[in-house]
């Protein structure tokens, strides 16, 4: 089945993206999905902001409020964060190793949809009885006695879409460990290669035990189980323990790809190397193994005692060291080099004080007495939204500039995305920034209200305000898409001008077999290497040859619509502590499971080969130029 | 190695399940999933080790050591192990491209895993009757069911793996693309089996000790 | 460049505009050894973190105005480093000692104020000589018994100054945490287990704050988790005892006046009685414990204390505080029962 032959008509492309296995056209699923979340996560702090502008507002009621601080926070991580990082990582990892796809196309395919379907399920809790309200923690006596249905939409959604990021996670290893270009050893990996790798082993190990708190606590939601009901013998902490022993590593998974991004970016717009490489690398792998022995310090002011309080206090002071290893190495990566400030480097830019900020809160977080008084205060909201924010959302803001071409062959433009980044800026640390103060002065999270005269009230104004610049910055960045796919500008290959790494070494969008021939890699930043000695293009490692590609397939989206529709059945089921069972449950959760383990079965069950692009068609493309 | 070619037991490669790109990348993601599964067991045996004998403090809960019995234990053991060691043996005339060989033993592993899986099934019915040791009973009950049962599914899933894989491929014979296949399914087996060991050692044998 | 002018303004502005806070409710305003150790940590993480972050400001500085590509540099191409180990072994063992320096008050407070082996001693005689209070944390109230003086009250609680009291921490129906900013860091109240620790209120800075410490619930617990604020009373050792006397006392007092007298009764019929004791011997309820109601700081934890106030109460506690468990457990009052009862609630004082 040749792909050359394009039928160009709405429903064709539609069809095309509900079947491609391409992981260039899974990072635009992943960026459109994502973005659609993070608008939505973003639509839900606008209100959390304008109900905390002054004390005693009734703009929202309390059960509203908890309803969307627990569905700002989940969306975010889950649903905005991971999946946009996810599509930068389909649409460079492949590239940056000279590889034509990921190791899996057809689970690739499927971890989107899984994520898709899963988010679709836990935004449908607004519409169907009300969205989860314990947090996106949702601790366990809290969550057990929540009365909708709306923590198992938390618990059902995030499952499904918990799937779909492991096999995520699992194909990344793949790719980067079997699939890299003849000469590219783990040392002349690019960074953000290494950190998606170190961040997809953190996946892997992190979301196993997610998974199996999240089932205690659909089991005793939905079918009278008692893992948390401490009559029954149960114990809320273990949920503390599986959800932190996840979560800690989680905010790693976010923080390292928005790491590598960094590194790319500063190199390139320092036109210089970076600095330490091999230290960056031991670092990345320091931070990943170190998050996963510091879970509890989430939980220093539950009672565990002061051995594991003093363990856990240290373990979490020695992180900061990996983390200043970079800081200092990008500084001195930009040391000596000839900056150039474009929109993706005003954010690397602009990421480094603004995270180091929430790096040294995380510290002083670390001292065990102290956090006794910062725990669940504003102290917490304003540090990790300095590092999640000035970390990964500016990594996102800077990827989203700096691989706009690669993706989509145009550029966004430089003025607009200056003026997002102004605009975001200034909101983002007059928001966030006050908020340090409220924590100190008092005031606890997730707080639908706060009396007048306890000092808080001027505070929590300015920092409304902060979200209402950054909501204009994000408008501005719309409106910088649309016009740039509008005007549809095509760029070279390398339009950047200092691309170091092969994914600028091929056309923007790349072919979608990448690579005609699979490059010779000489050295850290290959394709600085051949610039360097005078050549446009990669030295080839193989001769012209026949391309094999895999065939596009509808299975992955009917697998995951199957564990969608079986969600339902599960939700309904005559055990479930609501008390709303419905008859037709459990036919519809066997007739979900039935679509899933059947699609699962007719994939097995055929031969699928693939199919081969031949090497005299590719010949012809040189002539042609053909897109993906 | 094209995945489609014929091969005499003489030009079969040393390790089939690596000869293709996709038998190397399906063999590593393999591996790679397992450690998540383990990942995935460590939570469940951590929860059962803390939930364990832990029952409401009215009315009559049976603990460990009076409902478990360890000779059914051990007979369900050596059906698991027996069957881990058949499915060697079909890896084994798998190397040597003796598909029907391989088939044997694939068959009798499932019959043995199958064995297993009835006399867990007998194990919980006895349970649920004698001593009224349900999932919905007690913690120690969830805690117990969820780590024993989810192993106990892992088992089935893997019975219809191979059973799927035999019929699949009855036709069609061993080739490059489907060895991958049969190695990875017998990995999965492997893994089930060295959890089996620690559940009989974690909630049986500790179990007498109470 | 734009950027260093204003966050340094955004700084000033914010540093000008919070001052320490309030002397009832700020951690900055550390009100006993507690929260005065706690607020000693801050003091040097912050130290040490602004040393941290003067030296990456300093290099990000120079880099910003010394490197920037000039018009006539478009093609040059800068030496590429690979890097240097002397760096690297600086920037990793200088933070490993500022962690150091800051690990190890860190561990030593930790076990300091972990150190509840205080609540175990016993006098010659048998009785404990330390100050235990064993709080309850419910949706949406807090009680307060102190078992050795056979006293309950909620909602506002009595501690004497200058001294260690100590906590037992439990919940009733979900996970609270129990906070008192000023005074010292916050625990978890879980359904689970016993929480212990200690705090002490300094008896000067009680005085700053009109002896009236204001407390917080720490963990999203419910819809109206923002308004279960309690308060806390700290007063001089001899004015403490004088309380708990009185409060032992309460057990024998009769209604003030023939309204009052009208109020005990509607409590009674009314089924009030059933989950609000009004003895001071009486712990464990369904509701808060009631007996020096009137004497209270607050109604309902967040309401100022008058009759007004409490009739709302009375008349549409969901209002109030929405997903509370008082909504719907009596028949609506008439008027004339809200005033004989609001009569008899603000008479249960013990103080004069």
């Amino acid at each position: 089945m040749s792909t050359y032959a394009k039928k160009k008509g709405f429903g064709a492309t539609i069809w095309d993206y509900l079947t491609t296995v391409d992981h260039k056209k899974i990072a635009i699923l992943y960026l459109i999905a994502g973005g659609l979340f993070f608008i939505l996560g973003g639509i839900e702090a606008m209100l959390i902001r304008i109900q905390l502008m002054e004390p005693n507002s009734d703009f929202l009621s309390a059960g509203l409020y908890n309803e969307i601080l627990t569905m700002h926070g989940t969306t975010m991580i889950f649903l905005a964060a991971m999946p946009l990082l996810f599509a930068f990582m389909n649409a460079v990892v492949p590239l940056q190793i000279g590889a034509r796809d990921v190791a899996f196309p057809f689970v690739n395919a499927l971890g989107f949809w899984m994520f898709f379907f899963g988010g679709v399920f836990l935004n449908l809790s607004w519409f169907l009885g009300g969205a989860p309200d314990a947090g996106w923690t949702s601790y366990a006596s809290l969550s057990l006695a929540s009365p909708t249905h709306g923590i198992d939409f938390y618990t059902l959604g995030l499952q499904i879409s918990g799937f779909g990021t492991l096999m995520g996670g699992i194909n990344f290893l793949v790719t980067i460990i079997n699939m890299r270009a003849p000469g590219m050893t783990f040392m002349r990996m690019p960074l953000f290669t290494w950190t998606t790798f170190v961040a997809s082993t953190l996946i892997l190990f992190a979301f196993p035990p997610l998974t199996v708190g999240i089932f205690f606590l659909m089991f005793d939601r939905l079918f009278g189980a008692n893992f948390f009901d401490v009559t029954m013998g149960g114990n809320t902490i273990i949920w503390e323990h599986l959800f932190w022993i996840f979560g800690h590593p989680e905010v790693y998974i976010l923080v390292l790809p928005a790491f590598g991004i960094f590194s790319e970016i500063f190199a390139v717009f320092s036109r210089k190397r970076l600095f330490g490489y091999s230290s960056m690398v031991f670092a990345t792998v320091l931070i990943g193994f170190l998050g996963f022995m510091v879970w509890a310090h989430h939980m220093f002011t539950t009672g565990m005692g002061p051995v594991a309080n003093a363990i856990f206090a240290v373990a979490t002071m020695a992180i900061a060291v990996p983390t200043g290893i970079k800081i200092f190495n990008w500084l001195f990566t930009m040391w000596g080099g000839s900056i150039k400030v474009t929109t993706p480097m005003l954010w690397a830019i602009a990421f480094i004080p603004s995270f180091v900020m929430g790096g040294v809160t995380g510290v002083m977080q670390a001292a065990a007495p102290l956090d006794y008084q910062l725990h669940d205060s504003y102290f917490i909201v304003a540090h990790f939204h300095y590092v999640i924010v000035g970390g990964v959302v500016f990594a996102l803001f800077a990827g989203a500039h700096y691989y706009w071409p690669k993706m989509f062959g145009t550029m966004l433009n430089e003025t607009l995305g200056k003026i997002t980044f102004v605009l975001f800026f200034i909101g983002f640390h007059l928001t966030f920034f006050i908020q340090h103060f409220l924590g100190l002065l008092g005031m606890p999270r997730r707080v639908f209200t706060y009396l007048p005269n306890q000092g808080w009230d001027t505070q929590n104004f300015i920092s409304s305000i902060g979200a209402f610049l950054m909501a204009a910055g994000v408008i501005i960045l719309l409106i910088n898409v649309i016009i740039t796919s509008v005007k549809n500008e095509k760029v070279g290959n390398d339009p950047w001008g200092d691309g170091r790494t092969l994914e600028w070494s091929i056309p923007s969008p790349p072919p979608f077999y990448n690579f005609k021939q699979t490059p010779l890699v000489r050295g850290l930043d290959p394709y600085w290497i051949e610039k360097m000695e005078g050549k446009k293009e990669m030295t080839p490692a193989e001769p012209l040859g026949d391309i094999h590609m895999p065939n596009p397939s509808i299975l992955p989206f009917i697998i995951s619509m199957g564990l969608f529709i079986a969600a339902f059945g599960a939700m309904y089921n005559p055990l479930n502590q609501i008390g709303d069972a419905k008859p037709w449950a459990v036919p519809v959760l066997i007739i979900g499971l039935a679509i899933t383990f059947g699609a699962m079965l007719v994939r097995s069950l055929k031969d699928d080969h693939g199919f081969h692009i031949h090497k005299e068609d590719l010949i012809d493309d040189e002539n042609k130029g053909v897109k993906a | 190695m094209h995945a489609e070619e014929k091969f005499t037991p003489q030009t079969w490669p040393e390790s089939p399940e690596k000869a293709t790109l996709e038998g190397k990348n399906k063999f590593l993601g393999f591996w790679l999933f397992l450690g998540g599964e383990t990942a995935l067991f460590a939570s469940l045996f951590a929860t059962y080790l803390a939930l364990k004998n832990k029952v409401p403090a009215t009315g009559d809960h049976a603990l460990s050591t009076e409902i478990f019995s360890i000779p059914l234990a051990f007979v369900a053991t050596m059906l698991l192990l027996t069957s881990s060691l058949t499915s060697v043996y079909a890896m084994y005339h798998m190397k040597n491209y003796s598909f029907q060989k391989m088939q044997a033993w694939l068959l009798v592993t499932v019959l043995l895993g199958l064995a297993f899986l009835i006399l867990e099934i007998y194990e919980f019915y006895h349970y649920v009757h004698e001593f009224g040791h349900t999932f919905t009973s007690s913690a120690f009950g969830s805690a117990f069911y969820t780590l024993v049962g989810t192993h106990g599914a892992h088992v089935a899933f893997g019975l219809c793996w191979i059973t799927a894989l035999m019929i699949r491929n009855a036709k069609r014979g061993l080739n490059l693309y489907n060895a991958p296949k049969f190695y990875v399914a017998s990995l999965y087996w492997h893994f089930i089996d060295v959890v089996w060991v620690f559940i009989f050692t974690v909630v049986y044998l500790m179990g007498m000790v109470g | 460049m734009k950027k260093w002018r204003l966050l340094s303004l955004f700084t000033l502005l914010t540093l000008f505009l919070t001052g320490c806070g309030e002397p009832y409710l700020s951690t900055l305003n550390p009100a006993g050894e507690v929260a005065q150790s706690q607020y000693d940590l801050m003091v040097l993480s912050t130290a040490i973190m602004v040393l941290v972050i003067a030296v990456v400001v300093i290099i990000y500085a120079i880099v910003l105005l010394r490197f920037r590509r000039k018009k006539d540099e478009e093609n040059k191409i800068p030496k590429q480093v690979e890097g240097s180990h002397k760096l690297e072994i600086i920037w990793t063992t200088i933070p490993i000692i500022l962690l150091l320096i800051l690990a190890v008050p860190t561990v030593i407070d930790t076990f300091r104020l972990a150190d509840v082996e205080a609540m175990e001693k016993k006098d010659k005689d048998g009785n404990r000589e330390a100050l235990v209070v064993n709080v309850r944390a419910n949706l949406y109230w807090w009680e307060f018994e102190y078992p050795d003086l056979k006293i309950t009250t909620a909602q506002d609680l009595v501690v004497p100054t200058d001294e260690k009291v100590f906590f037992n921490l439990k919940a009733s129906d979900v996970k609270h945490s129990f906070w008192i900013p000023a005074v010292g860091g916050k625990m978890d109240t879980n359904t689970d287990n016993e929480n212990k620790f200690y705090l002490v209120f300094d008896s000067k800075k009680a005085k700053e704050a009109n002896n009236l410490f204001y407390g917080k619930c720490a963990e999203l617990c419910g819809p109206s988790h923002a308004l279960m604020d309690f308060k806390v009373r700290a007063i001089p050792r001899e004015e403490f005892d004088q309380w708990v006397v009185a409060m032992q006392n309460a057990e024998d007092r009769t209604p003030q006046n023939d309204l009052a007298a009208k109020g005990e009764q509607v409590f009674t019929e009314k089924g009030c009685i059933g989950c609000h004791a009004v003895s001071p011997a009486q712990s464990g309820g369904v509701g808060p414990n009631l007996s020096d109601f009137g004497d209270r700081s607050r109604v309902a934890g967040i309401l100022e204390h008058n009759e007004e106030n409490l009739r709302a109460w009375l008349e549409n506690p969901e209002e109030i505080k929405p997903g509370n468990k008082m909504t719907n457990t009596y028949d609506p009052l008439t008027s004339d029962e809200l005033d004989a009862i609001i009569e008899y609630l603000m008479g249960l004082k013990v103080q004069q």
